[in-house]
């Protein structure tokens, strides 16, 4: 069986037919709230049941219980608090009880039902989820920037938000399907923001051994500068699975999720979110979600000890290397040799190799791999999207 | 600012928290309260899971079915 959805019933907001009619005409009449495309991501997450049990954004009662116990009020993990932050002169007139319609770039995008208003503390949010309020973390930083106002309350899609990756787009019912008419069970899924390297190929291989397929599902949507795009990431795994995969057991698709950097918490949002798409299994990374130094290389497996009744199991795969001895890909615990047979995975040294345009070696990266990355002129994000 | 987390109170034997206190020693559980919310949260979880989850129905299902050979998933 793929897995039951996060608190037992797969969220579905998104609105059809008449009743869609009817709420766009409604949205037309409605005080209007823009959003930004971060807030809009979190909207079709919302709507499309990627984020159950979350009917909509926080109120103030579940976004505290998540601040301060990782949990909502009905006691179900949940990590990272998903809420709508807004201006308070937006808010002017506006009551509890009222409904909005939420526009993003002018168009209306979805229909909430304001259910609380309340305000917040930045400076809390970042310390509990991130670790830190410094400014050189991205997600805290990115939560200064914020508006002063939250805003609590179930939503209705009436719209999709313009889409690029339309292809490789599946929601949570259908990967539930697919899996389905697969005859997959055992589900096992793994995050990536990456290209491919040997590594990642080794941990996903080493857990489709005892599961019956792998989905591997790439955040795309906001990025940083410097992290690879969307486009390259998909194209780099498209190629890997064709000369690399058995073509039944995997199925590649595109998630359209904001990254926060959170760490730990991040990662068990992560596996959450996975288990709504079917997955039973959840490979975590070292390192997961982080960024820079702000976590521990193994906090993020080490929380998952704090969650009992996640309903997704974590595999935590040590880091693999090549080892000229063996002849393959090894690990610390299956690998007696020294230093000198082994070849460290180091995405940083395939990250330079790539800008100078060199293939990196065959230990690291496979040749085909490599070769379409090479073909791509813009490899990084460069600069910060603004919408 | 702090808030006060909510709990209430359950009784247990006190037979039974002795044996717990002792058992938890140098696990890594700090308190006999800590390790009963674990162990429920647990079975609570495990139970939950013997439910049926989402069904869909026939016609939701031959919607997705043919959305996903159209994309060459199936
Ligand atoms: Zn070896």
């Amino acid at each position: 069986m793929v897995s039951r959805p996060h608190g037992g019933r797969l969220v579905n907001r998104v609105a059809k037919g008449n009743r869609r009619q009817r709420l766009l005409e409604e949205a037309r009449e409605l005080p209007k709230i823009p959003v930004d495309l971060h807030r809009a991501i979190d909207l079709e997450d919302i709507a499309y049941g990627a984020f159950s049990p979350l009917e909509g954004f926080l109120v103030e009662d579940d976004y505290l219980n998540v601040l301060d116990n990782m949990r909502l009020s009905n006691d179900l993990p949940w990590t990272i608090p998903i809420v709508l932050d807004v201006n308070p002169q937006q808010l002017q007139g506006l009551r509890e009880g009222d409904d909005v319609a939420l526009v993003y770039r002018g168009d209306p995008l979805a229909v909430m039902r304001v259910e609380n208003i309340y305000d917040w503390d930045k400076k809390e949010f970042s310390v509990k989820v991130f670790k830190t309020d410094s400014m050189k973390h991205p997600g805290a930083a990115r939560t200064y920037q914020r508006e002063d106002k939250l805003v609590g309350g179930e939503i209705d899609l009436i719209n999709n938000v313009p889409n690029p990756f339309q292809e490789y787009t599946l929601w949570p019912a259908e990967t539930r399907v697919l899996f389905e008419e697969r005859g997959w069970k055992r589900i096992v899924a793994f995050q990536t923001r990456n290209v491919p390297h040997r590594g990642h190929e080794f941990v996903q291989k080493a857990a489709l051994t005892f599961t019956d397929g792998l989905l591997i599902h790439p955040l795309i949507g906001w990025k940083k500068p410097g992290d690879y795009r969307d486009e390259v990431i998909l194209a780099a795994y498209k190629t890997l699975i064709k000369h690399y995969y058995p073509q039944d057991v995997v199925v590649l698709s595109a998630l359209r999720m904001n990254m926060n950097y959170a760490g730990p918490r991040e990662a068990i949002h992560h596996a959450i979110v996975r288990k709504n798409f079917g997955a039973t299994h959840f490979i975590v990374g070292r390192d997961h979600a982080g960024v820079k130094d702000f976590y521990g290389p193994y906090e993020a497996w080490e929380i998952f000890r704090e969650f009992p009744d996640l309903g997704i199991t974590p595999l935590f795969i040590r880091e693999a290397f090549y080892c000229k001895k063996c002849g393959g890909m090894v690990t610390e615990k299956t690998c007696p040799h020294g230093g000198e047979y082994r070849v460290k995975i180091s995405g940083t040294r395939i990250r330079e190799m790539l800008k100078r345009g060199e293939i990196p070696p065959g230990e690291m990266m496979r040749p085909e791999v490599a070769k379409v990355l090479l073909s791509f002129d813009k490899l990084f994000v460069e600069e910060q999207r603004r919408d | 600012m702090e808030r006060k987390a909510k709990y209430t109170t359950v009784s247990i034997p006190l037979s039974l928290y002795n044996r717990i206190k002792e058992m938890i020693k140098d696990t890594g559980f700090t308190s006999v309260s800590q390790f009963v919310i674990y162990v429920l949260r647990e079975v609570v979880a495990s139970y939950e899971e013997e439910k049926q989850g989402t069904v869909f129905s026939e016609e939701e299902k031959q919607e997705i079915i043919e959305k996903l050979r159209k994309l060459g998933y199936l």
